[in-house]
Formats: C-alpha cells, sequence, structure tokens
C-alpha cells in the first residue's frame, strides 16, 4: 500500500512533513513499547541468573534465617504446579461446555447472549477480586483452611473467561459441512459435537488453555490470599498453606536483604521461564496444527 | 445449522427428529453445556453476594463514613477506616496510566497495521504482547529495584523546573511515588490496548483507504480520514477496558506505591496508594473486622471495575463491524 503515492502532482512540502513526522512518532511509540520489555527481561535475566542454581530448584525456605543466604523455590514450584494443574482441572470443563453452549446450542436466544457478555465482563474482573471471593465464601463462611485448593479455585474464576473465548474462537472455526456431513450419516448432535467438532478444534483449544494457564500462573494476588505462606514444602494441595512461586517473589522482594533480593529475581526468572515456555508451546502448536491452516 | 437441515427436509420431520437425537443422549450433554454457561453467571452474582456478605459486618462495626474516610484502622478496638483515600489514589494512578499508555498504544497499534512490513507486523505483535505475558510481580520487582531509583533524577528535574504545575509540586521528592507507580501501570496495560486498537485498525474498510490513497492523499491523511474515524470507537473501549484493568492491578503497586493515606494531586511526593494495593499490604496482620473491610473495599473495586468494563463493552458491541474484535 506504501507505493501506491503517486507522482501526479508534487506534495507540498508541509503535508510530506506531517507524514513523515506521523511516521516518524508511530516508529517511535513501538520503540518506547519495547524498552521496558527488554529491560524487564534483560534485569531478570541478568540478576535471576546468580541464584538459579540446583539449590534454588530442590531447596525450600525451611530453616533459612532472615538474613541467612541458600534457600530455594522448590516448595513454591511444587505449589504453582499444583494450583495450576487443580485450576485447569475445574476451569477447562466449565470452560469448553459454556463454548459449546455459545456456539452449538445457544441459538442466538436471550440467555446465549447474558452468557457472552458476563464472559466479556469477567475478563475484566480484577484478579484480587477473585481471591477476595474465594476468601469470603471458602475460608471465612465455610471455615476451610487457607490451601493450594482455595487458590486454585480463584485462578479457575480468572482462567475461564480466557478458556471460554479461545474454545468459542475454535468451535466457530470448525467448518459447519462438517456438521451437516454428521448429521446426514444420522449422527446425534451431541456425538457429532464429541466426536466430529471437538476433534476438528482440538489443537486450538490446546493452544487457548495453555495460554490461559500461562496467564494465571503468574498472578499473585488471589494466592496471597487464599493459599497464604509457608516457608515448608507442602505437597498436599488439600490442606494447610502452600506457596506459589508469584507468592514467593512477592515475599522475597518485600524482605530488606540483598540475598532476598536474589532469591526473588531467580524465582522472576523462574516463572517467567515457566510462562514463557507454555506461550512458546502453546505458538508452536498453532503453528503446525491450527484448523484455519489445514483448511 | 439445526435452520439449514429444517428448511431442506421441510415440514413434520424437524419434529420427530430433534426427538430421535435427545432419545440418543442429547439431553445430559445439552443440560451439561447449558449448565455449564448458567454457572458462569451464577458465579459473578455469588461474586458480589459473598462479597456484600462478608462486608456488612465490618461496615456496621466502622465507626466512621466508610466512603469519605481517609485513614484505614482496621483493626483497632473502635474500627475506622473509609476508602477516601484509597478510591482517589486508584482512580488518579489508573487515569494518569491510561494518560500515558493510550498514547503510545495507538501509535503501536498504528504502526503494526499500517507502517511495519507486512511479513513482520505478527510477529512485532507478539512482542508487544509478550509485555502482557510477564507477570505482575515481576513488574513489581522490576519496579522497586530498577525503575524507583531510575526515576529519582528525572522526578528531581521535573520538581525543581516544572514545580509551578501543581501536580509536579511538594518540597520532597522520593522514589516510591504515585508517578513510578503509574509508570508501571501503563507499561502493564499498554498491551491490552495496542491488541484491540490493532484489530479495529485492521478491519477498517480497505477501500476507503485505498480510494484515499488514490486521490493523491499521504498515508497519514489517509490514516487521518479512514482508519482513525472508524477505529475511534474501538480505541475508546480499548483505553476503557486498560482503564479497568490498571483499577485492578494489585501485586506490582503494592510493592511501589508508598501506601500513604492522604489525598494530594502532588504525583512525586510520598502520596500514592490504591484499593487493591491497600488489600494485598494490610491483609497480612488483619482480623476479622480488617479482613470484612478489606473484602468490603475489594466490593467498590469490583463494582468500579464491573461498570467500567460493562460501558466498555456497550461502546464495542454498539458496532457490527466488530463483531469479531475480543480481548
Amino acid at each position: 500500500m506504501s507505493a501506491v503515492t503517486p507522482e501526479i502532482q508534487r506534495i507540498s512540502g508541509m503535508r510530506r512533513f506531517k507524514d513523515k513526522g506521523v511516521q516518524f512518532l508511530v516508529y517511535l511509540a513501538f520503540a518506547i513499547a519495547v524498552v521496558p520489555l527488554v529491560s524487564v527481561l534483560w534485569l531478570v535475566v541478568s540478576n535471576g541468573l546468580a541464584r538459579f542454581d540446583m539449590e534454588f530448584l530442590t531447596h525450600s525456605m525451611r530453616n533459612i534465617g532472615a538474613r541467612d543466604a541458600g534457600g530455594g523455590a522448590y516448595h513454591a514450584i511444587i505449589g504453582t504446579l499444583e494450583q495450576v494443574a487443580l485450576a485447569s482441572l475445574i476451569s477447562v470443563p466449565i470452560g469448553l461446555f459454556t463454548a459449546i453452549y455459545l456456539v452449538e446450542y445457544g441459538n442466538n436466544g436471550r440467555l446465549k447472549r447474558y452468557i457472552s457478555f458476563f464472559v466479556d465482563i469477567m475478563t475484566g474482573v480484577p484478579s484480587v477480586v477473585s481471591g477476595l471471593f474465594v476468601l469470603a465464601f471458602w475460608i471465612l463462611i465455610l471455615g476451610m483452611p487457607f490451601s493450594g485448593w482455595a487458590g486454585a479455585m480463584a485462578l479457575s474464576i480468572l482462567m475461564l473467561p480466557t478458556v471460554v473465548r479461545a474454545a468459542e474462537e475454535m468451535l466457530l472455526l470448525v467448518p459447519n459441512d462438517l456438521r451437516e456431513a454428521s448429521y446426514a450419516l444420522g449422527v446425534p448432535k451431541w456425538r457429532t459435537i464429541a466426536k466430529v467438532v471437538l476433534p476438528t478444534a482440538f489443537t486450538g483449544i490446546v493452544t487457548g488453555v495453555m495460554l490461559a494457564v500461562a496467564r494465571v500462573a503468574g498472578e499473585t494476588a488471589p494466592l496471597l490470599l487464599t493459599v497464604f505462606f509457608t516457608d515448608s514444602i507442602n505437597n498436599d494441595p488439600f490442606n494447610g498453606p502452600q506457596m506459589g512461586l508469584p507468592l514467593y517473589v512477592f515475599d522475597q522482594a518485600a524482605r530488606p536483604n540483598d540475598t532476598a533480593i536474589d532469591r526473588a529475581w531467580a524465582g522472576a526468572l523462574t516463572l517467567i521461564v515457566i510462562i514463557m515456555l507454555l506461550n512458546l508451546a502453546a505458538r508452536l502448536i498453532t503453528y503446525w496444527r491450527s484448523p484455519a491452516r489445514k483448511r | 445449522m439445526a435452520t439449514s437441515t429444517q428448511t431442506r427436509e421441510g415440514g413434520s420431520a424437524p419434529q420427530s427428529r430433534s426427538a430421535f437425537r435427545r432419545s440418543r443422549g442429547d439431553g445430559p450433554f445439552r443440560y451439561a453445556s447449558t449448565g455449564a454457561g448458567v454457572l458462569l453467571l451464577v458465579i459473578m452474582a455469588a461474586i458480589a453476594v459473598f462479597l456484600i456478605a462478608r462486608a456488612i459486618p465490618a461496615l456496621q462495626a466502622n465507626t466512621a463514613s466508610f466512603l469519605t474516610e481517609k485513614t484505614w484502622n482496621a483493626n483497632a478496638s473502635e474500627p475506622k477506616f473509609g476508602i477516601g483515600a484509597l478510591a482517589f489514589g486508584t482512580v488518579v494512578s489508573s487515569f494518569l496510566a491510561l494518560m500515558i499508555a493510550t498514547p503510545i498504544a495507538i501509535g503501536v497499534a498504528l504502526f503494526i497495521s499500517h507502517y511495519a512490513p507486512r511479513r513482520l507486523a505478527s510477529a512485532l505483535g507478539y512482542v508487544i504482547d509478550l509485555l502482557a505475558a510477564v507477570p505482575s510481580v515481576v513488574y513489581g520487582l522490576w519496579g522497586i529495584i530498577f525503575l524507583v531509583p531510575f526515576m529519582r533524577g528525572p522526578s528531581q528535574f521535573l520538581n525543581d523546573y516544572f514545580g509551578w504545575i501543581p501536580i509536579f509540586g511538594g518540597d520532597q521528592v522520593v522514589g516510591k511515588s504515585m508517578l513510578v507507580g503509574s509508570l508501571v501501570l501503563a507499561i502493564m496495560i499498554l498491551p491490552i490496548i495496542a491488541a484491540i486498537s490493532r484489530e479495529v485498525f485492521l478491519q477498517a474498510p480497505k477501500l476507503q483507504e485505498e480510494a484515499a490513497l488514490a486521490l493523491g492523499a499521504t498515508r497519514w491523511e489517509m490514516i487521518r480520514m479512514s482508519v482513525l474515524p472508524f477505529g475511534r470507537p474501538g480505541v475508546i473501549s480499548a483505553a476503557m477496558l486498560g482503564l479497568g484493568r490498571a483499577m485492578g492491578e494489585t501485586i506490582a503497586v503494592a510493592l511501589i506505591f508508598p501506601a500513604t493515606f492522604t489525598i494530594s494531586f502532588e504525583i512525586l511526593s510520598a502520596n500514592g496508594n490504591s484499593i487493591a494495593a491497600n488489600i494485598a499490604n494490610g491483609f497480612g496482620e488483619a482480623n476479622d473486622i480488617g479482613r470484612g473491610a478489606l473484602i468490603a473495599s475489594g466490593l467498590v473495586l469490583f463494582i468500579i471495575t464491573l461498570l467500567v468494563n460493562m460501558a466498555a463493552r456497550w461502546v464495542i458491541s454498539r458496532r457490527k463491524e466488530y463483531a469479531r474484535v475480543a480481548a
């Protein structure tokens, strides 16, 4: 499109100046946006590597004094993996069925429009509010203890809208011809969905779920209110306070000595590596096997 | 697709056919998917209900006006707390972040949609999306270790030479200021504003763009005449979604804000706190009433962000052209 400026009449100096000026500003805006990303990633990698060792990955903070060096984030890594897995276990079935309702059963009715609207609204629910909800409902009213499971519930509320939107998008990409061919063979609607529509959209849905997981893996606020803190390893997500990697970084970053700050950077590096791996895997899956490419 | 099969068959066939489908197990599947959708609505309602349920006892114990009181002494034997300063800080810091982020985000969106080489565009868009993938707590850590010391000089400069502008005034410039918190918020909301604006700009009618170019418009004139007018509602709602996100952002600002309870526009002095930051900072030592008070403040945050998000979605949904634009 850029090459189409015709040379019929010379463009006046002022117009050319404005055009080039805006172009410069637009390039500048992009450059400005990239600066913090580069700065964050650079500092996380360069500062995080100092403590990113085997001890960090295999030890907890148990019996590590306030000013001691050493210690690690093993308990936090275990906690994060368990909480995120549980959150996916809750939100993926609900999200998937909601998407199926929106695409296959909704028929543009009023309920469908309400649900679709509130999925959008739910993306905007602040993470701290979802944590407060689980705190109020599960811990204060039902009297349950702080646990990884409570954190997983809070995370699943944040995951849900992302999963629904991703799955809905993928289900909409499945060509209608496939459904009609299946109906023509006398296959009931639910079997058509389960055996034809879902397998076709499967890789796309997996990608969406991974991106949703990557999004919640870094959430701190809901964990702070529902999982609480611990310095010890707690493998049981249903019983007693756990730790999570984001929470670990928050905890260490708030301690005013250098060894803690080093651990915070190493924790941030671990967290970013996990999230980037999830993102990368999701992108690669889309790149290789998206239904849009196959068509 | 149900309608298309029906028209092909015509007559009375659809009735018996749907009964046939249902008899083969469609019922449970339909109920499960409808139930999941309804559950989602129930969760949204439950959030409001349970927050209110836990907020009421604390609000009854409160000895000050919840909406106007500035201080937060919820754990005292005579609880006295209010969201005056917190709500002020939330709104001011979010708007400041929005004012910093929106122009840059529009530039980024235009860059990706109309300036960058086609082949690079999607990769560059992905780079911006990565900004959103960095967790909040990492921005917080980066903020206190790097940005706070880094901004000391520029803050002092603004105070020295532009101190006559009220927001840059104040006697003592601090590192952990509202300005630095807002900068971090701006970085965090930039990707969502840029992503939605980009989608909207890409949907601007190609024919109009080409017509403008054919009439001899420069690229900027083409963008100003055809892309920006088309995209304006989309950009506005993107900015509002960003605003909602900035208000709810917790951990980064909990680490950076000075957590004072003052109402002042002097963004370089030791002012700055937000509802979300106060929840994160105050939860550890909160007693029963204190937790209720934090939940009450969270309820206010929930309602504000809900309204902002609804308004944003309403702006988007009014335009049919934006049908497939989602966050």
